[in-house]
């Protein structure tokens, strides 16, 4: 079941365009790694499929509220515990049982623990725990991986393969090899030509 | 919603969270300004109203930039703009509890320090009335200013400029509906305005703020 589709799609970054003619369609159980140097606009294209920018032109197509996406920051509160974090996005997303969310990020023993006391690692693992209390088809990460070890990693490889076999799908913009079957879409190529802008922004209209 | 109501509360209260902040310096401005005016009892009774409206509007406007800067920060403010929450109701939420952390606090405390500035005592019922009444659209308003301002680094000297014209109206009937009632005379007028411009505000402002942080997020 295909569950988004891109059509031609180009997006700005700080009013200029960084991406062009991108398409892919993204069907459940597959998981779609973003690849491409620097720069070419991965996090871009993420804000842009997850709502949080309009697109310049094209299409994205998909079930209304399918993303959910995962950033570089974890939109974590220092000063409430590693439930209460959790507990509050899952609260905002209608679920009502964190327990599967701590035990596939390892997160149990940690559970009364403030936010600011975790390790960088630590805090990641709770931020993608979130990713389990949106129940969304689709996840949109941007380096999910930063500051995991090994261990975790795997942890986060495992919560996307059952993310999958349960009709989700991924699309992850990394650098490093997850070991789980995914296809890849370099952006390389898709790097938008210089364009005029003037007469789209309508800041300036 | 209600999840980011009690978030944002609890935030409030943890350490580092700004509660008090507003009601401490409110404190100390209606304790400050007796010492200033010197010991003229009929004098502090004549400004009390006045001096405890702008303590008010300025605690208010203390804690404003918090409201979404920290959350622009670690990220959350991205995270809540793509949840099935619609950002209208998140601004609401987050206006509504910057009043129960700063203007309901305000309200309660306010008659107990009128007593400091020598106001007359029929003017103890109109000080809770016009504060309940006024610090709504004072929490409503800023929650618009400081989603203008989110994303800037130390936006809060331009968040102050931007709120503190929107504030007049506020303060100028709350004090005249204060003063009016403090001398026993009929203040219907400025209460209605008051009122009025507060009802306004709380129904309008948070689409406007929420269309705001939408363009701030891009």
């Amino acid at each position: 079941m295909e569950l988004m589709s891109v059509r031609n799609l180009a997006c700005t970054r700080g009013g200029v365009a960084v991406l062009e003619a991108v398409s892919f369609s993204l069907s459940s159980g597959q998981v779609l790694l973003l690849r491409g140097p620097n720069g070419i606009g991965k996090t871009t294209l993420l804000r842009t499929l997850a709502g949080l920018q309009p697109a310049l032109e094209g299409d994205v197509i998909a079930e209304p509220d399918a993303i959910t996406y995962g950033a570089h920051a974890d939109g974590l509160k220092s000063t409430l515990t590693v439930a209460e974090n959790l507990k509050f996005w899952a609260r905002v997303y209608g679920v009502h049982d964190i327990g599967p969310a701590l035990t596939a990020f390892n997160l149990e023993d940690l559970q009364s623990r403030a936010a600011h006391n975790l390790s960088a690692g630590q805090k990641r693992r709770l931020g993608l725990a979130r990713l389990l209390v949106t129940g969304r088809k689709i996840w949109a990460l941007d380096e999910p991986t930063v500051s995991l070890d090994t261990a975790s990693v795997a942890l986060f490889a495992e919560a996307v393969r059952v993310h999958c076999e349960g009709g989700g799908a991924a699309l992850i913009a990394t650098h490093i090899d997850l070991g789980i079957t995914a296809d890849v879409l370099d952006l390389t190529d898709n790097k938008a030509r210089p364009r005029d802008l003037a007469g789209f922004d309508e800041a300036f209209e | 919603m209600i999840a980011i109501l009690i978030r944002d509360m609890r935030l409030a209260m943890r350490a580092g969270g700004g509660f008090g902040l507003g009601l401490a310096f409110f404190l100390i401005v209606v304790v400050l300004v007796p010492f200033g005016v010197g010991p003229e009892s009929e004098l502090l009774g004549k400004i009390a109203p006045g001096i405890l409206w702008v303590g008010a509007l300025l605690a208010c406007l203390l804690s404003l930039d918090r409201i979404f800067a920290l959350d622009f920060e670690d990220g959350s403010l991205d995270l809540l703009a793509t949840a099935p929450v619609p950002l209208e109701g998140v601004v609401a939420m987050k206006a509504l509890a910057h009043w129960l952390t700063t203007g309901l606090p305000l309200t309660i405390a306010a008659p107990f320090l009128a007593v400091l500035l020598h106001m007359p005592e029929a003017g103890f019922s109109w000080l809770v009335i016009t504060l309940a009444l006024g610090t709504p659209a004072l929490s409503f308003i800023g929650t618009f200013g400081a989603a203008l301002t989110v994303g800037l680094k130390r936006g809060g000297l331009l968040l102050s400029l931007l709120v503190l014209p929107l504030y007049m109206p506020t303060l100028i009937f709350g004090a005249e509906a204060l003063r009016r009632g403090a001398l026993g005379q009929d203040n219907l007028t400025p209460l209605l305005m008051l009122a009025g411009i507060t009802a306004g505000v709380v129904a309008l402002l948070p689409f406007v703020a929420a269309a705001t942080i939408r363009i701030n997020l891009r």
